[in-house]
């Protein structure tokens, strides 16, 4: 049996140093004991190192004796005496597990350490046995770290320096001085210590320091603003909703007795069932006098059949519209937009993602290519009145997307509605449909796109329609050469308009 | 005197803000208080400082600027036509208490919310500008949770964003025809457009890898909505579809679902009952489902009875009961998509699995350090040495995973 003795409880270079050693030397887990100045002398007695554990089933024992010969070869030269190198996940759980309170966390580690040479991906083996302890414990350990940040309560005092805060705080693992730092910069222009029995962190505004334990007395044991925060604490609980032990599951009663507003609890836990009771069964009352004058007016939706006899009136009439369901998952209702003496008027599918944000027709990605293909064609958009055939954006939801889907003829129909009379309001000489949908609205029967893309027809309110694929479908196109040809077709098309303008 | 005003004042707005189920101060930017002239920090998780007997976290100091309404929401505390105590902050105040509360450690900041006063551009005015002067005057860099009051002008929408780490606008009822009826003043669409407005300026503020300027920040934190549960008829399969279009459309955080709870001087046109804390418990579930493991709403709804989410089971296991073709699955072999889909697996049991198998077979005592609840995985997998036989069939493997009694549906106390 070999003993090291380490400086403190969280002496982790203590211990590196010593079971590096130890495990140069070749000594077993079973002969390596750990021991604590100051707490060694009493733990000498009853502490005893546990029994290696079995090997993990499937995984052949190592040659023990041989220890020695398989450290040798894996080391440079120059690192023999410095000792061997183990994985940065290593170390950084053993960092953690070293702050755990439990007696045996040495030894833990050095059987973990002692593993390592012949499994060196051990750490990565998250379901062994060893790992799995470490981990949990460093899972302990930081979980600590993180009710400390939560459950430290600071308390103002004055002295020579002005204005400080004090804190006295039990955490559960020894996490005091890995955790200061997140106060410091949190708190930077604040002078505060948190006082612990295992040791306490002093911050000046300047500099950060550590001290010996503490004790509870020495932290001051009242401030005035805790009145307020229990008043808070109380009313921001919901009697109705009484679940306990989801409470204690977070906030552990070991934390109670310092933190000022869980001196509330029992009295808010015994209190919740008659308030709950009392507030069920008091029968309502009359409304007050101040309703009838102070209540805001209540919004009144746009008639489905509304006869607009402006744009801004359609627009509300859009808005209000039940036509068909697919106002329900959009955001709003994309009216057409552009000046009302317009000459030419386009008329796309449906408002897209973007659309339905904005409230506006094309200004998605759709949109951009439009705009571009107008410019180029020399018809200034401020002169069109754009538009689509369906109002409201179809859509599935899809994660955090929504994907477009086509509108279906019932729609389209049912929001003809609108779109004649964006046609009767504005009556351009042009009406150009992009696409298969679009067309359905605005001819009337579903066209075969590619056959009847390009011609001059004559609508019934005496305008000329024409139809041409949709802008969305040039970016859909996966092959460049197609694309540069498909788009020349799109702006002899968009050419053509502009001639009988 | 003043101290016992302000302490009461603190009660009556806490009270009246409590039914509002958000309080999360995660998911914002990383920031600290090095350098500044004030404090505060968020450093990507969320610290919850205490829990209340309701089991709900306090990590902000969630309050009520004010809880005199010019509306008339039935299910409300604060509507026009109740009879509490009403009571206003000024904005000092709140900003002083967010103040006090925060150098002591007691919250992560402030959570902000107001009845609507005179008009929404003077509410969201008052709450912009309580947000405003904690920045600019205090340098504080806590967490800002405003409310958005989806009637304002965008301009303070805007405004709002550039303060705050977070925005909501609550939809408060799954069904717009019940909002129609029971919040008369308010219009589904308006809401609806406030969240668009905000979802487009949240990815206008997104740095583009090309750009070198910094986008002004807009709300790092993004936005979350609340609906309420049980006050308007709404089955469970309604309100996942509905929070399904939320996520897609705006890019909601979180979705919270708050069981109606009865309120002191409640209207008469809603029903007095106990909160449904169970069916509130399994709709989060859902979401979580929805969220992290790659479920949409409708094959949730498959398990669903009536449209309503299976109280005695979680919504997983009832899915895996309902599909039990699609099992034993291999825990050596099965794609991870795969594994997310066996009951009682949870995403961070599956990247272990995942992870470990490159090294070793996994056995099922293996498995059962991976899992906390191996009784509930074991009829839906394969291990090494384990195969469950005909138990994934078993007519009684309901009753065998399943807790023994029905839950109660009112308080778990
Ligand atoms: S798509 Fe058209 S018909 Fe359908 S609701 Fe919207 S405006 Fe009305």
């Amino acid at each position: 049996m070999r003993t090291a003795t380490l400086a403190s409880e969280t002496d982790f270079d203590g211990w590196r140093k010593a079971a590096r050693a130890f495990r140069l030397e070749g000594i077993e887990p079973a002969q390596a004991r750990f021991v604590v100045e100051g707490a060694g002398a009493q733990s000498g007695l009853f502490d005893h190192s546990p029994p290696a554990p079995p090997r993990e089933g499937g995984d052949p024992a190592p040659p023990q004796d041989k220890a020695r010969d398989r450290l040798g070869p894996r080391l440079r030269g120059d690192e023999r005496e410095e000792g061997f190198s183990v994985s940065k996940a290593f170390v950084d759980v053993a960092r953690d597990v070293v702050l755990h309170r439990s007696g045996d966390r040495w030894d833990l580690l050095y059987r973990l350490l002692w593993r390592l040479r012949d499994e060196p991906d051990l750490m990565k083996v998250v379901s062994d046995r060893d790992v799995a302890d470490a981990l949990e414990r460093a899972k302990n350990v930081s979980r600590a770290g993180h009710k400390m940040k939560a459950f430290v309560r600071f308390r103002q005092v004055e002295d020579e320096g002005g204005e400080a805060w004090v804190a006295w705080f039990e955490p559960a693992h020894r996490v005091v001085e890995r955790t200061a730092p997140f106060f410091q910069r949190r708190f930077p222009n604040m002078r505060w210590s948190i006082l612990t029995p295992d040791g306490s962190a002093f911050w000046d505004t300047h500099e950060l320091r550590l001290g010996p334990p503490a004790t509870r007395d020495m932290a001051p044991a009242e401030d005035e603003i805790e009145e307020f925060w229990k008043t808070y604490y109380a009313s921001t609980f919901n009697p109705a909703r009484l679940k306990v032990k989801t409470m204690q599951g977070e906030m552990a009663k070991r934390y109670w007795k310092n933190l000022p507003e869980a001196s509330l609890i029992p009295e808010l836990v015994a209190a919740s069932t008659v308030r709950t009771d009392v507030m069920v069964a008091t029968p309502a009352t009359e409304p007050n006098v101040r309703l009838a004058r102070a209540t805001a007016p209540v919004i009144e939706r746009a008639a489905d059949d509304l006869v607009a006899s402006t744009l801004p009136e359609l627009g509300e009439g859009v808005q209000g519209c039940r036509r068909c369901p697919l106002w329900r998952d959009a955001t709003q209702g994309v009216c057409g937009e552009g000046p009302r003496e317009a000459r030419l008027m386009i008329v796309g599918e449906q408002p897209g993602d973007q659309e339905d944000l904005a409230g506006k027709p094309f200004v998605g990605p759709a949109g951009r290519v439009l705009d571009a293909a107008l410019e180029e064609a020399g018809i200034d958009r401020s002169d069109v009145y754009v538009t689509n055939a369906v109002k409201h954006f179809k859509h599935e939801p899809r994660g955090k997307r929504r994907l477009h889907k086509t509108p279906d003829a019932g729609e389209v129909t049912a929001c003809r509605w609108w779109l004649d009379q964006e046609r009767g309001l504005v009556k351009p000489k042009v009406v150009l449909a992009l696409g298969a949908t679009a067309g359905l609205a605005v001819f009337g029967r579903k066209p075969a796109v590619t056959k009847e893309r390009g011609q001059l027809v004559a609508l019934a309110d005496g305008a000329t329609g024409m139809l041409t694929v949709h802008p969305s479908y040039l970016l859909r196109l996966p092959d460049e050469q197609a694309r540069v040809l498909e788009r020349e077709k799109f702006m002899q098309d968009l050419r053509q308009v502009r001639h009988s303008l | 005197m003043a101290q016992i005003d302000l302490r009461r004042k603190l009660s009556v707005l806490a009270d009246a803000a409590k039914y509002d189920a958000s309080c999360a101060s995660s998911g914002s930017s990383k920031r600290d208080s090095t350098g500044g002239k004030g404090m505060g920090s968020t450093e990507g998780m969320g610290i919850c400082h205490a829990y209340t007997p309701d089991g709900r976290c306090v990590s902000l100091l969630k309050i009520l600027l004010t809880n005199f309404c010019i509306y008339d929401c039935a299910y409300c505390i604060n509507r026009v036509s109740s009879n509490v105590e009403r009571a206003r902050f000024s904005v000092q105040e709140v900003v002083d208490l967010t103040l006090n509360f925060y150098k002591r450690n007691y919250i992560e900041g402030l959570f902000l919310s107001s009845g609507i006063i005179r008009s929404g551009d003077y509410t969201m005015e008052q709450l912009v500008l309580v947000a405003k002067t904690l920045r600019e005057v205090h340098d504080f860099r806590g967490y800002i949770h405003l409310k958005l009051i989806p009637e304002a002008d965008p301009k303070l929408v805007e405004a709002a964003g550039l303060y705050a780490d977070r925005l909501s606008a609550n939809i408060e009822l799954p069904r717009d025809e019940a909002l129609a009826r029971l919040a008369p003043q308010k219009d589904v669409s308006v809401i609806k457009k406030a969240m668009g407005q905000v979802r487009l300026k949240v990815e206008e503020a997104r740095p583009q890898k090309r750009e070198k300027a910094r986008p002004p920040r807009f709300a790092p934190g993004g936005q979350s909505t609340q609906l309420i549960i049980g006050a308007d008829g709404a089955p469970d399969t309604e309100i996942l579809d509905r929070s399904a279009s939320l996520y897609g459309g705006y890019g909601l955080r979180r979705v919270y679902y708050s069981a109606f709870s009865p309120i002191p001087d409640a209207s008469s046109s809603l029903p007095l009952a106990k909160p449904p804390l169970m069916r509130e418990h399994r709709l989060y579930q859902a979401d979580w489902l929805m969220r992290f493991y790659g479920f949409s709403a409708p094959e949730i709804g498959e398990a669903a009875t009536g449209g309503m989410l299976d109280l005695a089971v979680d919504p997983k296991l009832a899915w895996a009961l309902n599909r039990r073709e699609q099992f034993p699955v291999d825990v050596n072999l099965a794609p991870r998509e795969m594994l997310l889909r066996v009951p009682g697996l949870g995403v961070k049991s599956v990247d272990k699995i995942v992870s470990v198998r490159r090294y070793r077979t996994l056995r099922l005592e293996d498995v059962a350090r991976l899992t906390r609840s191996l009784d509930k995985v074991r009829p839906f997998i394969t291990t090494l040495d384990w195969t469950p036989g005909g138990l994934t069939d078993a007519a009684d493997l309901r009753a065998r995973v399943a807790p023994v009694a029905e839950p109660q549906q009112l308080s778990l106390f």
